[in-house]
């Protein structure tokens, strides 16, 4: 990774600029071109560094979403967890060291369609899910501090 | 701005920017908005905390992180919110959230989240934060991750009934 890479993910997390040339804010701030800037971070998203340049929405007031798990025979794992990536509001599926060895978030546009999706989640994926959504958060996403080799 | 063009907005940005000269005119083009329109939007739902963050969005995982623990804590209601106060202030800790214990087979009520390098380090972390903070005596279990299946942004917004937008997002 370039230097120039590793400053926009240092600098960028957070606060990118709103404006008619954003790139070329960065660019600015940065000592680099516009160009240069856009080609790192398509680099950047084209290496599977960042999942995207966007916004991070606050759950509560974007929709409606939980922290969902299934307990599931190992050797079924997989399937089970493709099942359960066929839905749309599903991200962050993950396999964990656990009797509830699937974990997955769900989003959906308001809790009716949460509970709704829930309910499809366990019939097509064939366990019983436990919903946890959030109570409270005690944390302020200011982004990942990556420590460079 | 009316509330089915708030929505297409959101659905179009929810999976990334666009890596054009001029993103937000880009997309305004897209919604039939203008680019002032778009960026208004986007500063007011900074400035309300509907968008908690705005920029890049990392994979743990392909920058080296490939050790991602979820470390769950049972801790009694009068002082999981100083528990959680204090996690979450940890330079090692990525997450920190109260969710609802589901008794008999869940009895866990705070959630953090450790990325490290690898294993060992990730349970180094663990082991500090847990002495310095004086949680020893709580019940705790940490769950690694061992495969990734799926990781992309909340899909809030889903199939509105307009055509579909296609591009090529960040």
């Amino acid at each position: 990774m370039n230097q120039l890479e590793q400053q926009l993910i240092d600098e960028y997390q957070k606060g990118l600029p709103v404006c008619s040339r954003p790139y070329l804010e960065m660019a600015n701030r940065l000592g680099a071109s516009e160009g240069d800037v856009v080609s790192a971070l398509s680099r950047l998203k084209q290496d599977g560094m960042l999942s995207r340049i966007g916004p991070v929405f606050n759950h509560k007031k974007a929709g409606a979403s939980t922290l969902a798990a299934m307990a599931v025979p190992e050797d079924e794992l997989a399937a089970v967890a493709e099942r359960v990536n066929a839905f749309a509001g599903v991200n962050h599926n993950y396999a964990r060291e656990h009797k509830f060895n699937l974990w997955f978030v769900v989003t959906a546009p308001d809790q009716d369609q949460l509970q709704t999706a829930l309910k499809e989640i366990e019939l097509s994926g064939g366990y019983k899910v436990m919903s946890l959504p959030m109570v409270k958060s005690h944390f302020i996403d200011l982004g990942f501090k990556v420590k460079w080799q | 701005m009316d509330e089915i063009s708030q929505l297409r907005l959101r659905k179009a940005i929810q999976d990334g920017l666009p890596l054009t000269q001029q993103p937000y005119l880009t997309l305004a083009r897209e919604l039939g908005l203008t680019e002032d329109q778009v960026m208004q939007t986007i500063t007011d739902w900074q400035d309300d905390g509907m968008i908690k963050r705005f920029g890049l969005v990392v994979k743990h995982h392909t920058l080296g992180y490939t050790a991602n623990a979820m470390v769950v804590w049972d801790i009694p209601a009068d002082k999981v919110d100083d528990v959680g106060e204090k996690l979450s202030a940890c330079d090692a800790v990525t997450l920190c959230y109260q969710r609802p214990r589901q008794l008999p087979e869940w009895n866990y009520n705070l959630f953090s989240m450790i990325h490290g390098q690898d294993r060992e380090t990730v349970l180094q972390q663990l082991a500090e934060i847990t002495e310095q903070n004086g949680l020893s005596s709580f019940k705790r279990d940490v769950l690694f991750s061992y495969k990734l299946f799926k990781q992309c942004g909340g899909q809030y917004v889903q199939a509105l009934k307009r055509p579909e937008l296609k591009r090529q997002s960040l």
